[in-house]
């Protein structure tokens, strides 16, 4: 499904990303860790296509098309969906509005014929449960005023709603309690599917608690340093980051 | 300065055809009012009031001062300006009431709605108890040049404990007559305790760069509720300038909704006193301008007495090498303890060569207020465009979205349903052009 070749990314004359090659299948479900400043929030947006990148060297391929010379606008449509890890609030523009012309933006390059009011309404109503999404929240302009946690599960909600083909979690657990988390991992696991893949970018272990990963990448100062297994993780948590970014096993105390 | 007292004679000669007749005291409101333009002339650029916007275009053209009669009009010519469907409207063609456009039957008992022309006659007492009371022209040209030309306009009265539920409609209109100066006249008494709405609609025919001068004085009385809508949406060759006097008393509530939307040179003053204790205004207004056009707002609201809210929040949106500007006074008076003033002033500005001059302005005499303003000036943000674009919005679908909510915080403050969308169409058809302007470019 998503295929990544020696992937170079700058931000402002900085150098982010020293050259990534990541493939990802459908069906699976990556976890990219590593610590702060890492590259892992940048490899999620480059993804996006988030403007403020430059990607100077590499490619991506998503489902045998250059991924990079698609507009965000046009990844997203063609299923392509980042939860973000600091939902931007949009004053003025109510959230069932936005999410139900999202839905029908890309139903309709899909081909598909687009929901009315009352179809809009079943469907939300079906994935609203699952994350815990009140009437409250549909009637509030999007993110505005949400709290943390309200602006996490909106974007899982959105993911739901959209249901894309490969979805990309930028550090989704930053900032939730463990209700929240649970109620955030919930509703991307009912998405997991043959079809699907999921790409869960995060500083800590504890998510992978509940969405279990098929592979864990590590990321360190815009490189995969080590990739394995969901034990890797564990190993991770247990350790810290240090051992991998030094090369050598910590000491013990 | 020769060259501008040269520049005056024509209006000065204009002055001596100002309508005579009526009561003395118009006749002398008049007199006064001729006397203190010639002696002011035109505001320049050296004073603070006008620093960003000149006048010249208007001092050096040569309008009619005594405006022509209009052509007999129908009923089809006014429906592109009947927005509110209000079931009572008040029409001035070129600054005279047009009755036959006009329709003010079946209102409830006591209220006045109808030409100031007819009110000075009929209503002497009210009439002359307030006109003039309020828009002071010692130091304002424009506000002495209309007091000079004086004659018609709109007069409505609502009585005391009165709740109106129909909107009153006030439109003045203009036609493309060679270019002439009309200056209308409109004069609003709120009773205690009374509820009303008033839009004011002022809109004309482009062709001939007409220029409409117009003062409002509007009282409202003690515990009144007063929502005031005005719509200018003049020919974009016209020029505009307004003035707004209002008087709160008592524990008095008075909403002002200004769309600032046509001509070439625009210019709107909002003067509130808040003079009794407990009385709040709001003001809200959203201007767009593209082209060469140039729209100027200066608001002030004075805190008179304790306890008095004030909330004001304009938006603007300008294309093209569109100028704008807001200046935002806000006094608190000595007595004025208590007070609670926000205003707030934001712009979208589309291309990098539209401008906008904005200043807060705080008087503050008062030790137990609060006052907090805010401006914001700048294109759309980066980051929720972004977060549009990912969810599956074209960069135009985007942009719009965002735009339109950012007209939509004041669009949707207005309470007359056919108002409001009426102003929308009109908004949103305006941005569609601007913005396919910006395309192109």
């Amino acid at each position: 499904m998503l295929d990544i070749k020696n992937l170079q990314v700058r931000a402002e004359d900085k150098e982010i990303l020293k050259g990534i090659d990541l493939h990802v299948d459908a069906g699976e479900v990556h976890a990219i860790m590593g610590p702060n400043g890492s590259g892992k929030s940048t490899l999620a947006r480059v993804l996006a296509g988030h403007p403020e990148y430059q990607v100077t060297a590499g490619e991506i391929t998503y489902e045998g098309q250059d991924l990079l010379d698609m507009d965000p606008d046009e990844r997203a449509r063609e299923g392509v969906f980042m939860a973000f890890q600091y939902p931007v609030e949009i004053a003025g523009v109510n959230n069932a509005y936005f999410l139900k012309a999202a839905v029908n933006a890309k139903r309709k390059h899909l081909g598909q014929p687009e929901l009315d009011a009352i179809e809009f309404m079943q469907l939300v109503r079906e994935k609203a449960k699952l994350l815990e999404i009140d009437q409250q929240m549909l009637s509030r302009a999007v993110n505005e005023g949400f709290s943390g946690g309200e602006k996490k599960r909106n974007e899982i909600f959105q993911m739901a709603l959209l249901e894309p083909k490969l979805s990309i979690l930028d550090e989704t657990d930053s900032g939730l309690d463990i209700d929240a988390l649970k109620i955030v991992a919930n509703g991307v696991n009912a998405l997991r599917s043959p079809d699907r893949a999921i790409i869960v970018v995060t500083h800590y272990q504890r998510l992978l608690n509940y969405i279990v990963p098929d592979y864990v990448h590590v990321l360190s100062a815009g490189r995969i340093v080590k990739s394995g297994g969901k034990e890797l993780a564990l190993e991770l948590e247990e350790k810290g980051y240090g051992w991998i970014e030094t090369g050598a096993e910590p000491v013990r105390a | 300065m020769t060259q501008v007292a040269e520049k005056l004679q024509p209006w000065l000669a204009a002055l001596d055809e100002r309508p005579q007749g009526g009561p003395r005291w118009l006749q002398d409101l008049r007199d006064r009012g001729a006397a203190r333009f010639a002696s002011l002339g035109f505001p320049t650029t050296r004073e603070e009031d006008w620093r960003f916007t000149s006048v010249a275009a208007i001092a050096n053209s040569e309008f009619s001062a005594v405006p022509p009669a209009a052509a007999a009009m129908t009923e089809q010519d006014l429906a592109p300006f009947v927005y509110a469907d209000a079931p009572h409207r008040l029409v001035l063609v070129n600054g005279r009431f047009a009755p036959e456009l006009s329709r003010l039957n079946g209102l409830p008992k006591g209220v006045r709605f109808g030409s100031l022309a007819a009110a000075i006659h009929s209503e002497s007492d009210a009439v002359a108890r307030y006109f003039g009371q309020l828009a002071d022209f010692g130091a304002r040209s424009f506000t002495a040049l209309n007091t000079a030309f004086a004659e018609d306009g709109a007069f409505v009265l609502i009585p005391d404990r009165l709740v109106l539920e129909a909107p009153l409609q006030l439109i003045f209109l203009s036609t493309n007559a060679p270019s002439f100066m009309s200056s209308p006249r409109t004069l609003v008494l709120a009773g205690e305790r009374s509820q009303s709405r008033i839009v004011e609609t002022y809109v004309g025919v482009p062709g001939q760069g007409y220029f409409t001068n117009a003062v409002t004085e509007i009282a409202v009385g003690e515990h009144a509720i007063l929502d005031h809508y005005k719509v200018q949406e003049e020919a974009i060759d016209a020029f505009h300038i307004a003035a707004m006097h209002v008087h709160a008393a008592r524990s008095a509530t008075f909403s002002s909704h200004a769309f600032s939307l046509g001509s070439r040179l625009a210019r709107n003053d909002i003067f509130t006193v808040l003079d009794g204790e407990g009385a709040e205004c709001t003001l809200n207004g959203l201007y767009l301008a593209d082209g060469e056009r140039l729209v100027d707002t200066h608001t002030t609201i004075d805190h008179a007495k304790p306890h008095c809210p004030s909330h004001e929040v304009y938006k603007g949106i300008l294309g093209g090498r569109a100028r704008a500007i807001f200046n935002g006074k806000i006094i608190v008076r000595q007595d004025a303890q208590k007070t609670d003033a926000k205003q707030t002033n934001r712009a979208l500005l589309l291309t990098d060569d539209a401008t906008i001059n904005t200043k807060p302005q705080l008087e503050i005499f008062a030790d137990d207020v609060k006052c907090t303003h805010g401006a914001a000036i700048g294109q759309l943000d980066e980051d929720a465009l972004f977060y549009l674009r990912s969810r599956g919005f074209t960069f135009a679908e985007a942009r719009d979205m965002l735009i339109h909510a950012f007209a939509g915080e004041i669009l949707d403050r207005v309470q007359v349903e056919p108002l409001r969308r009426a102003l929308e169409a009109e908004l949103y058809a305006q941005l569609a052009k601007d913005l396919a302007e910006v395309d192109a470019a």
